[in-house]
């Protein structure tokens, strides 16, 4: 799961078993302050996601974003709208989507749905919305534009929608 | 800027507005466009659940349990 959650981040097997065995290393060493107030496991999730910041922070400094233009550009996106700018498919009606979040299937399918966003996209979302960075530190880490980056952040939103749409709320509703 | 958006370029804004603040006249002119439109409205809500998840990933162990 650890693992999981690294390679979603930082789409590099070596740094993704880095940072987890970093967390378990701290953990151990740590052992003493673990409160029990929640579970081991959003207690290690916790220490993982400070090592993943410190790992962005060292390699970003080492070599800047590789970023393709078809992460960049917003021209596939045309399609899902016509040509007077309203959408081509109205987006459907989610329901009551808060009782997913105590579901373990939807974060199932929500991991499904980030496997599949090109890598960058991923990881510039994973950094803005799991680990809360805020958008100025992601641009000056990933050394990308801050249009950029919002461009990336909104690509990683309509497709994150598009595919739980799909793959979640269309089947439950 | 024009205050009337097309549901493209109020998409664009709502997840702007999500990682910056957006100009006086930008949030007037979105802020105007969701009192009319159903479908920007949902992407509106669906880009906040969104945030919301992204936050509690990955989740509970068990259904129904701590996240």
């Amino acid at each position: 799961m650890l693992l999981k959650f690294a390679m979603l981040q930082l789409r590099n097997q070596a740094q993704a078993e880095d940072a987890v065995q970093e967390t378990l290393m701290a953990a151990i060493q740590g052992a003493k302050n673990f409160a029990g107030k929640s579970s081991v496991r959003t207690w290690l999730v916790g220490i993982l996601k400070h090592k993943i910041v410190d790992l962005i922070r060292r390699s970003s400094r080492e070599r800047p974003l590789d970023l393709p233009d078809e992460e960049t550009s917003l021209e596939d996106f045309d399609a899902l709208y016509r040509e007077d700018g309203h959408y081509a498919s109205m987006p459907a009606e989610w329901g009551d989507p808060e009782t997913a979040l105590s579901q373990r299937r939807f974060f199932e399918t929500l991991e499904r749905c980030l496997e599949r966003l090109p890598k960058n996209t991923a990881r510039v979302f994973m950094m803005r919305e799991v680990m809360g960075i805020e958008t100025d530190e992601i641009c000056k880490e990933l050394a990308i534009t801050a249009t950029n980056c919002w461009v990336l952040l909104y690509r990683a939103r309509m497709s994150l929608r598009a595919c739980l749409e799909e793959r979640w709320f269309a089947i439950r509703a | 800027m024009k205050l009337k958006l097309t549901c493209k370029e109020a998409g664009r804004l709502i997840s702007e507005g999500l990682d910056r603040k957006l100009s006086l006249p930008q949030r007037i002119a979105l802020r105007l466009h969701l009192t009319i439109c159903d479908a920007c409205t949902r992407i509106n809500a669906q880009f906040r659940f969104l945030r919301r998840a992204a936050l509690r990933y990955p989740g509970p162990e068990r259904d129904g349990g701590e996240s």
